[in-house]
């Protein structure tokens, strides 16, 4: 009799005890799976922080065509290259030219010869947001930079590109100015405004020049 | 930290980069001294020149973006800095 009662006790106990291990195992395995998630979020976040850390970017719009605006654009451009940022110029609208090597009019419908006619064909014909005096302005201001060695806007462009700096052409304002990719510059991306607005939003610097 | 110490000594036999920038207008002396900074390695340090009168000013906040040090600071006669790629 009681050898039958401690056989029984002995096969309670393993109930017991493998009821325990199951239950444990259970419990340990949905902490497990929050700890797992939570560890998971974690890194996500810790990911984006990185990222944007690393975000250490400035996006410029080069809007004007005055020579002194784009040459200010420029300016800061080189700067922020040369102090370890990512740099992106997105050139629209009249600052195209800037970026013109040549016009064409071949196998253009008549309002964009019109357009070509009236547009400034590249950086050094460009004018000044004052004095411009019928384009004399410009002369005189070429003339003077040079003179005092400031860099002269084609350079200045140059100098972005050699640093990195990233020059997207506007493809809408290129298709409102009638201005073909073969009449920039080489080298350029083209882009739209989510192009952009990708950029500007992790930026530390954004202007509209 | 090795790999920098390894090229340390191979430049050891030159105690400063020198780079000369008078004469050069913003932004040219911070880029053309961002491009020296850029090939030294780590610990090694360069004397700039210039006579831009930005120069003092811009000098002092590319070193504090960079996280470099600026070890020394002159005016007379031109502008001489001093900075430590770290």
């Amino acid at each position: 009799m009681g050898h039958q009662t401690s056989e029984k006790n002995l096969q309670l106990d393993r109930d017991l005890a493998d009821y325990i291990d199951k239950a444990v195992a259970e419990k340990v395995g949905e902490k497990l799976n929050v700890f797992q998630e939570q560890l998971e979020q974690i890194r996500t976040q810790c990911q984006n922080a990185l990222d944007s850390q690393t975000c250490n970017r400035a996006t410029l719009v080069a809007f004007s065509g005055d020579m002194d605006k784009l040459i200010a654009t420029f300016i800061i451009a080189t700067g922020a290259a040369s102090m370890g940022m990512e740099v992106s110029v997105y050139v629209t609208f009249w600052a195209l030219a800037a970026l013109k090597k040549k016009t064409c009019f071949k196998g253009k419908p008549f309002t964009d010869i019109l357009t070509a006619l009236m547009l400034p064909s590249g950086p050094t014909r460009l004018s000044t947001s004052k004095m411009n005096m019928l384009g004399a302005g410009p002369a005189f201001f070429g003339y003077v930079m040079k003179k005092k060695n400031v860099a002269s806007l084609t350079e200045l462009i140059g100098l972005a590109r050699e640093t990195g700096v990233r020059i997207i052409a506007c493809q809408l304002a290129m298709e409102v100015m009638g201005i073909k990719r073969e009449e920039l510059i080489d080298g350029l991306d083209f882009g739209g405004v989510a192009t952009y607005l990708a950029d500007a939003r992790d930026s530390k610097v954004t202007l509209f020049i | 930290m090795q790999n920098n110490s390894k090229e340390n000594t191979g430049t050891e036999v030159k105690e400063h980069e020198y780079l000369d920038c008078k004469g050069l207008r913003c932004p040219l002396p911070i880029v053309k001294l961002s491009k020296a900074v850029k090939e030294m390695a780590a610990g090694q340090t360069i004397v700039v020149e210039a006579s831009d009168p930005a120069f003092k000013s811009d000098v002092r906040a590319w070193v504090k973006t960079m996280g470099y040090e600026l070890l020394e600071f002159k005016e007379d006669p031109v502008q001489t800095a001093v900075i430590r790629k770290s």
